[in-house]
Order: C-alpha cells, then structure tokens, then sequence
C-alpha cells in the first residue's frame, strides 16, 4: 500500500467534465510532478486533494486513512473536514497571504488559531505553545531566506518573497503533502529562480510534494515522478527520464515540444 | 437676541441633531450588517425580499421614509407616534442601515477568494477566517465610503424638521422669524462645518491607521 492513493477521481463542472477519473499512487518523501497545459485540470485536482472542491466521484487514502471516498458521501462535519485539509498543504500561484499581517505573523496565525482546539490550557502551557509556535515560524523564514523580513506586510516584499513566505507558511502546519499550484507562474525569470532553489531546498526523506509547474528543467530535476495531464486524464506518465527522454504518447511529446516550454 | 443667547439657543437644537445623528450610527451600523447578510442570503426568498426592500428605501428620498414612518401607524393603524424623534429616529435607522448594508456587500464581494481559500488550507473554521481574515480587509475598504455616508448623516438630519422636530437649523429658523436677524443662519453652518471638520479628522485619522498596508 502506498502512501497516498488517489483513485479514479472526477469531477465535472456542469457539463463540463474537467477531472475523468485520475489515479496514481506516491510513496513519502517523494517528488510529484504535475505538468499539462493550461485547462487540462491540474489545479483543480490540487483543490480537489484539498477539499477545496469535493470530487464527484473516487477515492483518496493517505496514510492508510480513507480521507475522501464519494461512494461514502454522508456529510462530514465541520471540523472533521478541517482535520482532512490540514493533511495536505497548497501553495498558490497567487500566494494569498494575508496583507493585514506581518510576514511572522502570516506563518503563525493559523497554528496558533489550531492551538484553541486543544481545550483549556493553563496559562503557563499557553505561553510556552505559543512562543514554540512563534520560534518555529522565524526559523522556517529563515529557511526560506527571510529572516530579514519578519515585521515586514506582504506588501512591502518582491513577488519571490511573498511567494516564500507562503511556502513557510503551508510548512508551518507540517502537512503530510505539501503541493504547489504553479507555484513560479505569477513570477519574474530571476524571482522564479529563487523559489525554485526554496522548493528544491525541501526536499527529504520525509516530505512529500507535488508540484504543478511549467518550468520542465525543473520537474526534470527534482521529480521522482511526473504526470502529464490532458484533457482531464493522466495521458502519460513515468520518471522524468521516461516522460521528457521519451515520451510515448503524441499529446506529450507535442506539449513537450511547444516553443514556450 | 445677544450672540450668546443665540448660541445657547442652536445648542439646544443641535443637542437634538447630534442625538439622531448618533443613535443613527450606532444603531445602522450593526444594523447594515444584518441588512447586508440578508441580501447575501443563500435562502432565495430571503434575498429577494431583502434586496427589494433596499431597492425601495434608496430609491425613495428620506423626507418621505420619515413621513410615512411617522402618519402611517396613526393615519392607518390608530397608533400615533407618542414622540416625533421617535419616528425620525426609525426612518433614519432603516434608511442608513440599507445604505451601510450596500457598502458592506460591496467591501465583503471585494475580497478575493484567495484570502477564503488560504484561510480554509490553513484549517480555519468560517467564523476565523471571515474575523482574523476577512473583516479587517473589509473594514479598511470600506471606510471611505463609510465616511462620506457618516459626513451625509449630519447633514441628513436637518430633515427631521419635515415633522417639526426641532433641530439646528429648526432653532435657527425660529430666531430668524421671530428676531428678524439673518446671522444666526450662517452661525447655523458653522454649527455643521464644525462638528463635519471633526468628524473628518476623527475618520481619516482611522484611514490613516490602516494605511500601514496595502491591498
Ligand atoms: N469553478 C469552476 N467552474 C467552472 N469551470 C471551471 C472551474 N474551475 C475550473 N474550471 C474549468 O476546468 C478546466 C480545468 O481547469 P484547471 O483545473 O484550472 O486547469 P489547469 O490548472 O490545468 O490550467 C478549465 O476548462 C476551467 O475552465
Ligand atoms: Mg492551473
């Protein structure tokens, strides 16, 4: 059994059919790569491994646990949909941070709203938590190269910044799977090169990442595994020696050939 | 009549008009937010019922809300108004609260759906993120047009006189018939330039406070 199993995922929009039945499979500490043209339905299964979209149909198991099953549809609760969604982490393409708040105060707001979950604790408990939390948070900005910048807004950083102070963010949380929605496209050349050195800095025996990206050199190099989407399906896949070296499937090597790659 | 008779005199008046002024506020500003969840309400007869009764209330002038919220209960249910500030008081309740109810619906639908989402990857409940997410982005956006409603209030107020409550302009009305002087009107604006430059101050002062982002 792998670590997660996606299987046989769809989900239309009205008519339109954007997901029609996705499967892989991933072991802990890899790199996916998810690459397809734009409209082939990556993010939208991205949010569907979210749940920030509820497939029509499949299954998701992580770790054993059955954490979405659309044959089971009966209605989770609240707080049971939130336990799932902290399993998986989403970078986004457009890093929604959060403007009213400082870069330190970006990472640590969600994990220190989660620590009100816990109950009553003493207020000795409280202020050791928090002050975890908060040591937690400048060391993962450091990691990320920003340790300048923790009172800074998100307004006062470069697009690159931001985008690394998203990805300290979603680390914050220690998701199992961290995924990243084109994670560079929002992003100028030189900027672009700086968060994939961030990207690429994660990865480890114990964290699991998929990537939804455009820049093939670097799914290439990071990737233990790729997947090229078209048209809602898996439409060929392998590693990356095998889907960029030689594809198989015209689709892919058409995409793979187009000018802007 | 001497200058400080008069003042005392539009003191008295204005006392009235800052009460409506500030009951107003206070009450149409939690108010618009129950008027604003009501036009955003997922129930679509409560939407349609809601969004048609701002239609009516801003596509009406005041002057009239206030005569129909003070001769209807008396004309039509024999239930007249014991207190004239009373019926003012209501109509410029439900008048100011679909205004502030619009501001509020146009600031909340400005909010990208990125904020939502990252809040909701992040594992918040809908309560955390619409109070640590949402309301401060809403709050800064809309306190522009906020102020300028706030500043239109004041002014507003003067209508109250449609049913002979007697506010500023009213006390200043009864000096310039009954004395023949023409001062006490402009003295009347100063009144309004006054407590509007405040106000002003007092806002932007606020706008200046959430100026430390942008976005
Ligand atoms: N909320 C939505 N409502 C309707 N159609 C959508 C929605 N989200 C995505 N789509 C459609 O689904 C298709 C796949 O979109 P998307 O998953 O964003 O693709 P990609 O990320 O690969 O570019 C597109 O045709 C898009 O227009
Ligand atoms: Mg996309």
């Amino acid at each position: 059994m792998s670590f997660l199993e996606v299987s046989n995922i769809t989900k239309s929009f009205g008519d339109t059919e954007v997901l029609k039945g996705i499967s892989f499979t991933m072991e802990r500490g890899q790199v996916l790569a998810i690459i397809g043209s734009s409209g082939s339905g990556k993010t939208t299964l991205l949010r569907c491994l979210n749940f920030l979209e509820t497939a029509d149909g499949g299954t998701i198991r992580l770790g054993g646990d059955t954490l979405f099953d659309a044959q089971n549809d009966r209605r989770i609760s609240d707080s049971e949909l939130r336990a799932r969604r902290l399993r998986f982490g989403l970078v986004f393409q457009s890093f929604n941070l959060f403007p009213q708040y400082s870069v330190l105060r970006n990472v640590t707001l969600a994990k220190e709203l989660l620590l009100r979950d816990e109950g009553h604790l003493s207020r000795a408990e409280r202020r050791r938590r928090l002050d975890e939390i908060d040591e937690q948070a400048r060391a993962l900005l450091k990691r990320v190269g920003l340790e300048a910048k923790y009172a800074n807004y998100p307004c006062e950083l470069s697009g690159g910044q931001q985008q690394r102070v998203a990805i300290a963010r979603a680390l914050a949380l220690n998701p199992d799977i961290l995924c990243f929605d084109e994670p560079t496209s929002a992003l100028d050349p030189e900027l672009t090169i700086e968060v994939l050195k961030v990207i690429r800095g994660l990865i480890s025996s114990d964290r699991t990442m998929i990537v939804v990206t455009h820049e093939m050199n670097f799914a290439s190099s990071v990737a233990d595994h790729v997947i090229f989407m078209a048209d809602g399906v898996i439409e060929e896949e392998g590693t990356p020696e095998q889907v960029f070296g030689s594809p198989r499937s015209p689709k892919t090597r058409a995409f793979l050939q187009r000018p802007d790659n | 009549m001497s200058f400080l008779q008069v003042t005392l005199a539009l003191l008295d008046g204005f006392k009235t008009t800052f009460i409506l002024f500030a009951v107003t506020l206070l009450a149409a500003v939690p108010l618009g937010l129950l008027v604003c969840l009501g036009s955003k309400s997922r129930i679509p007869i409560v939407r349609i019922i809601t969004r048609a009764f701002i239609w009516v209330i801003r596509g009406t002038p005041l002057m009239l809300q206030v005569l129909v919220v003070f001769y209807v209960p008396g004309l039509i249910f024999k239930m007249p108004f014991q207190s004239r500030m009373a019926a003012v008081i209501i109509a410029f309740i439900i008048n100011y609260a679909c205004y502030f109810s619009e501001i509020y619906r146009g600031g909340i639908e400005s909010i990208p759906k990125g904020q939502y989402e990252a809040g909701q990857v992040l594992g918040m409940t809908k309560t955390q993120i619409f109070f640590r997410v949402v309301l401060m982005q809403v709050i800064k956006r809309i306190l522009p047009p906020m102020s300028n409603e706030i500043i239109t209030l004041v002014k507003d107020t003067s209508l109250a006189r449609i049913i002979s409550v007697g506010e500023v302009i009213r006390s200043a009305q009864d000096i310039v018939s009954g004395y023949a002087l023409i001062w006490p009107l402009f003295y009347t604006g100063v009144f309004y330039l006054l407590f509007n430059g405040g106000l002003t101050l007092l806002l932007g002062w606020c706008e200046k406070k959430l100026s430390y982002y942008n976005g």
